[in-house]
Parts: structure tokens; sequence; C-alpha cells
């Protein structure tokens, strides 16, 4: 089980620490999953996601490179520009969900903890003749989330550098609490929010500055329930859940990230098949109308016959709602269609509703 | 951890407390129980006149990340459930004591049951040994 090194402070601050992708990490600290997903929601979170993997792309090939090995067609994006993107296998099914940021000087591409080792060995084996630097910056860099409609203005007063003309999904280098970073208008909670990536030796002193500078917003430090709570209701998908190496995108319904306009690349093939043949399950959002809490893995059943699967489930601490996500035959996506969960042996009924169930503020 | 342990009550190492009132078995989940699970945000309760036995897993307490079964700490018939529980689930956070989930009303082996059953100091050695 690794450490990150925050370890000690969130100890300090009563994080309860539970182990997560090999990481020991804080699931809550003593104020609870519920406080601290509000705080997001109305305030502002700070959560240590060392745990996720950095990879540095340079090279005269870097954008060719790029462009074959993940969906989305890269060549629109300008210095600074940053997006959501997919590795997918050859048959079209995902290797994981990734984040790409354009830089001056080529690539870094943001990787799940729990893939990490899986998505290097990939880029790695498909690199052969390309005149890239691939390298794995994950131990020297990182990574923080500082998310809510406060987040950029407790951030602004760290820093000299303008953030309010700083647009969703752009990056830049900025000096913030004394310390050169690269950060991200981009998240995982559906709020306005930045991502930080910093030098690891200066995380300890930069995280009690910026729980000093936003104390008087409101912010506090999250943990990894409030993380999951706050995705979930933005209808952001989660490895190992919504997508995992048996899905392709379309069934995932993050089919907007695929350009098959671009000549080739790393699944196109089985892709494009698959944007032109009949899904063979769908995800899709439900509210239970049976008072019940569905969870992920319960199955999900039509007349009495397993049809799919819950991906993820809770009551929705912003809805107050017992909602959840998971996998139907596409005959039954329709809004309105009703479907049972089986929880403990027992149906209970549910309806399909629209996605996102919180519908997220970015600052476009 | 400095949790409350009350005095008068029996406790499961399943974390339920116990409390016998007018021959009536009243059941609820421990201060240490609760501060485990973290905010609850449901509880589904069993039904009156269900038969229950001790050691069943006759209720849930469900949690943002999970959902733990609550147990009947003594044999009987349910003769009584808090429904207040249903409407406002966080009160078993806010007072572990006073939220009672249910009431038994004991078999014959009422006594047994109970002296199976921890008292307060016993009860907090076993949360103390099994916090590390």
């Amino acid at each position: 089980m690794q450490r990150t090194a925050l370890y000690e402070s969130h100890v300090e601050l009563g994080g309860r620490m539970v182990p997560f992708a090999g990481w020991e990490l804080p699931v809550q600290y003593p104020t609870g999953p519920l406080v601290e997903h509000k705080a997001v929601r109305t305030a502002a979170g700070v959560f240590d996601i060392d745990h996720m993997g950095q990879f540095s792309l340079t090279g005269p090939d870097a954008d060719h490179f790029l462009q074959y090995v993940q969906v989305y067609d890269i060549s629109q994006m300008q210095v600074w520009d940053a997006h959501y993107s997919l590795l997918c296998y050859e048959d079209g099914t995902l290797i994981d969900d990734i984040f790409l940021y354009r830089l001056p000087e080529g690539w870094m591409i943001a990787v799940n903890a729990g893939n990490r080792a899986k998505d290097w060995a990939w880029l790695q084996s498909h690199s052969h003749g390309y005149q890239i630097e691939l390298t794995d910056i994950s131990d020297e860099t990182y990574m923080l989330a500082v998310q809510g409609p406060k987040a950029a203005a407790i951030l602004q007063r760290m820093t000299d550098t303008n953030l309010e003309e700083v647009a969703a999904r752009t990056g830049l280098r900025a000096t913030v609490g004394g310390v050169e970073m690269l950060l991200g208008r981009t998240g995982y909670t559906g709020e306005d929010g930045f991502e930080l990536y910093l030098p690891t030796a200066a995380v300890v002193n930069f995280w009690n500055d910026l729980l000093a500078a936003g104390k008087d917003d409101g912010l506090i430090p999250c943990g990894l329930a409030a993380r999951d709570s706050l995705r979930f209701e933005a209808c952001m998908p989660l490895y190992d859940h919504e997508i995992d190496a048996e899905t392709n995108p379309y069934e995932a319904r993050q089919g907007w990230t695929v350009s098959l306009e671009k000549p080739d690349f790393l699944g196109r093939n089985a892709l494009l098949k698959a944007k032109l043949e009949d899904n063979h399950k769908i995800l899709v959002g439900f509210e239970m109308i049976d008072r019940a809490v569905a969870r992920d893995h319960y199955e999900i059943a039509v007349d009495g016959q397993v049809v799919g699967h819950v991906t993820t489930g809770m009551k929705s601490p912003t809805l107050d709602k017992f909602v959840g996500l998971g996998y139907v035959p596409p005959t039954h996506q329709k809004l309105g269609t009703e479907i049972d969960i089986l929880i403990r042996g027992t149906a209970k009924r549910a309806k399909v509703v629209r996605r996102p169930f919180y519908k997220p503020r970015y600052k476009e | 951890m400095a949790y409350k342990f009350e005095k008068d009550l029996r406790y499961a190492k399943s974390h339920e407390w116990v409390r016998i009132e007018d021959d009536i078995a009243i059941v609820g989940i421990s201060d240490a129980a609760q501060d485990l699970l973290s905010d609850v945000v449901f509880v589904e309760l069993p039904e009156i006149g269900d038969e229950v036995t001790a050691g069943d897993a006759i209720a849930v307490v469900e949690s943002v990340k999970a959902a733990e079964d609550v147990n009947a700490p003594v044999s009987g018939v349910v003769v009584e459930i808090n429904r207040e529980l249903e409407e406002t689930p966080e009160l078993v956070n806010d007072d572990p004591y006073g939220s009672w989930f249910f009431k038994i009303k004991p078999s014959s082996s009422l006594a047994n049951e109970l002296a199976k059953l921890l008292d307060a100091d016993g009860y907090a050695e076993f949360v103390e040994e099994n916090e590390h």
C-alpha cells in the first residue's frame, strides 16, 4: 500500500484512511461525506488525487502518436487546451478514460490510478517507429483538485496571474502560493474549479497554505466518498463501473469523444462498426419509485428476468433522491421505462430518467 | 476514539444495543456503529409480526458508502418499528441511543440471550480491541 506525501496531513485532520487503487487515501474527514459533498456544491473542497498518474509526451511525432492511440481529434486543440478522451482496445472496448493537456512543449496525459500500469504498457507497446519521448512523471507530479463555486476566488488570492480569464478546459502555468505549477480548469465534480499539478516536494506546505487561504470561504478537505457522489450526480463515468473492458464508448454514452473522421486510430474499425449497429446494452439513469438504495453490482430485472446491472447508485445528496446508473438492453432505455432493481432478493421498482442528475456548472 | 457507551444497556458484538422496558426489548445501534457508518441515508425496518431469532439480520442501515445489517440481539416477535427513522435517518447519527429501530416481545430464551451479550464495559473493550 502506497502513501501520498500528504498522508500525515490527512491523519492530522482526522481523515479516515482506506485502501484505494493501491494507495491509502482519506475516504472522508470528520466532516463526513454529505457535508464534504455539499461544500463542493456551495463553496469549495480540496481533494488529494495524487494517486492518479501523469505521462509526459514530447518529440517531433508526439501529435501523430497521440492522434493514433486515443479516440479524440487532437488536431483541433490549441496550446493550453485540455480535453477528455478514451483509450480503446482494437475491439473498441475501453482501456481507460484520460485527460489530455496540450502544452507548449508537447502533451501531458492524466490517467486513472488503477489503470496507470496498464495504460503505460499499452502506450509503450504502440510507440515503436515514432520519434517521441514518453515519460511517466507521476512520482514527481503531485495532483490536487480544488473544486466549487469559490475555488477560483480562493486560488486567485494565492497568485498574481489572472485566473478569472482562464476558460473551462484550458490550462496554464502559474505561481500559486509561491509554487510554480500547471493548472487546468478541469475537474471531476460538475463544478467550476481547477486541477493542480505541482512538485511533490512542495505539496505539504502548499496544502496548509491553501486550507488557510480558503478557510473563510468555507474550503474544506474532501475525501473519496464525496469525490464519488459528486461525479456520480454529474453522471461522469468511473472506470470499473460505467466503463470497462467489456464496454464500448457508445454503450457508455461517451461516443461524443470519438472522432471517427480521423483516418486511423486504435479501435477505429470496431468503433465504426459499433456506431452503425445496435448497442448490446446502454447506460441509463434511473430513479427509485420504491424506497430503496440501489448500489453498484445489483442486478436489474424486467418481468422477472435479469437484463442488466447497476454501475453506481446512492442517495443523491444534492437531489435528496435515490438514483442510480446502470446498463439495460436498448429496448428499455426510453425515459419513463420501469425496471426492477434486485436488492437483497427483492425487486424494487425504478424508472429511467434523464441524465445528468446534476447539470454541471462550468465557466464556459 | 471517544465513543459513548450507555451504562444500562446490553450490547452485541455486531454493535446493536438492547434495553428491556416493561418486558419488551428495545433495540438500536451504538455510537461506535453510527460513527463507523458515517452519514446514514436510509433505514429498512422489519415488519410488525416478524418472528426473529437472535443473530438474524432483520433490518438494514445504509450510509453513503455501504449497507450494513442490523441483527436481532434477542429472539421473539417484532411488535413495533420506528418509522421516524425511515423519514429522518440522520437521527441514527445524531442520537444513536435515543433512536430505537424496533421493539421485540422476547421469547422464553431472553435471560440466556441477554447473558450472552456484553455489558457497557465489555462492549467498550471489544470496540477498543477491534479498532486497531
